[in-house]
């Protein structure tokens, strides 16, 4: 080989490289067959455990694209302090807006449908100064016409619905709910989370609650990943709590991209806490139902940390 | 002296701008305190007993005269601001068209007589009805405010679509027919009295320009045209929106000056002077004064039934509103009315209110509305709550109570208007969608802050509700939310008097410590 050559081809396979690199890096991704199902963490504070799992699951940028237009659902419900756990800890919602900022994300979106008065929410719950610091945006959600209706062809009982149009016109979005008792559906976890995207909530109460919260899971843009706060969880007098004897430390995050998997483990998780038969928490069965996700944690590869 | 009137202009705007604001404010920003602009003005403080402001107010216009017209009270400056917008309208040598006018003494004084009188019988409805600052209070709510609030949203709508969330949408109050109704046709009435005659309202209408009128007959510091410089040109006269100047007479009716010194700056010989008058009164000339004016009384036919016309046309429009009510039959419609936290007893809260709307427009819920007919005839335009989806009353607010300035609402400390019962929920088990579709619902418990209405086992692993009444504070969580509409299976039925709740238990503390994923 004449050493001009030799040049030559060593510097198209260093254009390639960089270039395969470029093009075939998803599935690059996919052959790390190794990548968790989900990842459950305990011990740690709201941001390390975010920064672990998100290690496990091979980094934010597999999730966050430069330039991407981000949203993050936390549970805002509330008007309530962060020691009450009605809402999504405020650590934790700026820990991923901070992560998501990292990656290149061009904008991050958080906002919620909430039950109380929203500016009150927001401030109270420490979620709006958490996300303006870390460079997120909060946006409002308390009209009808911030939402834009969509069909939800493989719902039961639930056809279509409006839903924030932020999340419709986002690139990539994360469901980021806390672990809570639920005095109407049993338990709050990132299923029933699908309730703060949506505008006409009294019809879930109308129609069936829990098949309507299954049909809300069908909505075909799924969020990247579910992250369920468990750092503080509200075990009774949910999910507004009444004082802070209904919260329980359990320093815990369970991160899954399947909603199902998700709100099984937590579940389990919670009933050590205050016994709880999943079968009582329908919405999860019927997801399941509807090939939402899964019940089976045997099936998965599931990642268990201790920090 | 010329600068009289321009201490008088900025000090009107020093007390106008922000009282303005303070009523328009949809977003919470202003400061509460701002409600001491409002506690400084003389119905609610008169109704509040307030012994700080009252003789400050009285102790004003027997010094300086009826200047409280002129500069506190934001009706009067209203009015101002249009008859002097007014002159822009018209010709130019028509601009200050002013001229005297005899005062009607006998609309006036039974007015005057007639709001004591029915106040002194425990009724409050004139006070109610002619308050200048109630007045100018549900103009702004009624009127100004959806106006702006309507420009806010679509601008927001604007934006909304450039993914720009500076503004926010806001909920327009409800409409209420009766009341928008009133706050109208008073606007219209001070305004186009304002717009021809200047200050004829607060001369002629307007009970606390009476009742000062008469103190500012007494007053130390008084507007008199000194005979020596006038030159009877009648300038002063022209400018007078009172119309109290008589410049052939070179007489001024101090019961009608609102001592705004338009005269003493129009004046060019400096003939008008504000000064130490106290032993010059001049009650000869009083006298003829009030001849002219009951001689004239007879040509006011017109306007008298032009009044008359108009409140026949108002009780039509109350009885047509009984009636509409009348013809819902759910029980939900014939509840009692759910007070404001912090009016604690029916018949005083409705001897008290003003019917201002001030907490209708700071509550940040907005679950505040004025009363149709709920309160009964004497009670229309005074605050009481109305639930509808998310709309019901903050646990941990107290708007209402700290910005009242009458004292209708007392004031509340958070921990006590937590557990004061404005009303007690009604549950109608029958009508529940737990009972009626087998299937979880939880909503009213849900929304429930004292869990008064909480889950407890039906069947097949369902919970259905069930109300503990002495843990209810009737902040109407639960209604605002039932999905069963039109007529919710739970409702809040208001109490005639206020008590005390019972503090809700906290739960039992979970003291074991978990270190297992339990999957």
């Amino acid at each position: 080989m004449k050493r001009r050559d030799f040049f030559k081809s060593a510097a198209f396979a260093g254009v390639a490289s960089v270039f395969s690199s470029k093009v075939f890096g998803t599935s690059n991704a996919m052959s790390v067959s190794s990548t968790p199902d989900m990842v459950a963490i305990m011990g740690g504070e709201p941001e390390e455990m975010l920064l672990r799992a998100f290690k496990e699951l091979g980094g934010i940028s597999s999730y966050v694209s430069k330039g991407d237009k981000v949203v993050i659902k936390p549970n805002i419900g509330w008007d309530r302090k962060p020691e009450l756990a009605a809402n999504t800890n405020p650590l934790l919602v700026g820990a991923l807006v901070k992560l998501c900022k990292s990656a290149g994300a061009s904008e991050i979106i958080v906002f919620d449908h909430t039950c109380h008065d929203w500016q009150k929410s927001y401030t109270n719950s420490g979620i709006e100064k958490a996300v303006i610091a870390a460079g997120g945006k909060m946006v409002p959600g308390n009209d009808e016409s911030y939402y834009r209706e969509i069909n939800l062809p493989q719902g039961v009982n639930l056809k279509k619905t409006k839903i924030h149009k932020s999340i419709l016109d986002c690139d990539v979005w994360f469901n980021l709910p806390i672990l809570k008792h639920h005095g109407g559906a049993k338990n709050s976890i990132s299923l029933k989370n699908l309730m703060g995207i949506v505008w006409e909530r009294g019809y879930f109460h109308s129609h069936n609650l829990h098949q309507c919260i299954a049909d809300a899971a069908t909505f075909h843009k799924k969020p990247a990943l579910n992250i369920v706060d468990a750092y503080r969880i509200m075990k009774s007098n949910g999910p507004q709590g009444k004082s802070e004897s209904d919260v329980v430390m359990l320093k815990s995050l369970i991160v899954s991209a399947d909603y199902v998997a998700a709100d099984t483990a937590a579940m389990k998780l919670f009933s050590q806490v205050e016994p709880t038969e999943l079968k009582d928490v329908k919405y999860i069965a019927l997801a399941e139902k509807l090939k939402v996700g899964t019940q089976n944690l045997e099936k998965l590869n599931v990642k268990r940390i201790k920090m | 002296m010329r600068h009289l009137k321009h201490i008088r202009v900025v000090l009107a705007l020093f007390f106008f701008l922000p009282i303005l604001l303070f009523f328009i404010d949809f977003t919470g920003k202003l400061p509460l305190q701002l409600h001491q602009f409002l506690s400084i003005q003389l119905i609610p403080a008169l109704l509040s007993w307030n012994i700080i402001v009252i003789p400050i107010l009285i102790i004003l216009s027997l010094l300086f005269g009826r200047i409280y017209c002129s500069t506190i009270c934001p009706l009067g400056v209203l009015q101002d601001i249009l008859a002097f917008k007014s002159r822009f309208f018209r010709k130019k040598n028509k601009k200050y068209r002013f001229k005297y006018a005899a005062p009607h003494n006998l609309i006036r004084y039974s007015i005057l007589g007639l709001t004591v009188l029915l106040f002194v019988f425990g009724s409050s409805f004139l006070i109610m009805l002619l308050d200048p600052y109630s007045i100018f209070g549900r103009f702004v709510s009624q009127i100004l405010r959806p106006i702006v609030i309507w420009g806010n949203n679509g601008l927001a709508t604007f934006l909304s679509s450039l993914d720009n969330y500076t503004l926010y949408m806001v909920r327009q109050s409800l409409f209420v027919p009766l009341t928008f109704g009133i706050s109208l046709f008073f606007f219209l009435l001070v305004g186009a009295m304002a717009w021809f005659r200047g200050r004829l309202f607060c001369n002629t209408i307007c009970p606390v320009g009476t009742f000062l009128g008469l103190l500012s007959n007494y007053s130390f510091f008084k507007i008199a045209i000194e005979e020596s410089s006038c030159t009877s040109c009648g300038l002063c006269a022209k400018h007078c929106k009172s119309q109290c100047i008589n410049s052939a007479e070179k007489s001024i009716d101090d019961s009608r000056c609102v001592s705004c010194f338009n005269c003493i700056s129009t004046c060019k010989t400096g003939g008008v002077k504000y000064d130490f008058r106290y032993k010059k009164a001049l009650p000869k000339k009083a006298e003829t004064l009030e001849t002219t004016g009951s001689a004239k009384q007879l040509s006011n036919n017109g306007r008298r039934t032009f009044l008359l016309t108009s409140g026949a046309i108002l009780t039509s429009v109350a009885v047509l509103n009984a009636r509409s009510i009348a013809g819902k039959r759910d029980s939900i419609h014939l509840r009692k009315p759910i007070m404001p936290p912090g009016a604690d007893d029916i018949t005083r809260f409705n001897g008290q209110c003003t019917g201002c709307q001030l907490c209708v427009t700071k509550c940040p819920m907005e679950v505040l509305k004025p009363a149709a007919l709920q309160y009964g005839i004497t009670g229309i335009m005074q605050p009481h709550l109305m639930f509808s989806t998310h709309v019901f009353c903050t646990y941990d607010c107290n708007i209402c109570s700290t910005v009242c300035p009458t004292g209708a609402l007392k004031p509340l400390p958070i921990e006590e208007k937590k557990l004061k019962q404005i009303g007690i929920a009604k549950l109608r088990i029958d009508m529940c969608v737990v009972t009626t579709d087998e299937t979880d619902c939880g909503a009213c418990s849900e929304h429930c802050p004292t869990q008064a209405v909480h889950m407890i086992p039906y069947k097949n692993g369902l919970t259905i509700p069930e109300v503990t009444d002495n843990l209810c504070i009737g902040c109407g969580g639960c209604e605002s939310i039932c999905p069963v509409r039109p007529y919710q299976a739970i409702y809040v039925e208001g109490t005639r008097t206020q008590l005390l709740a019972k503090k809700p238990e906290e739960a039992t503390k979970f003291e074991k410590v978990i270190d297992d994923f339990g999957f």
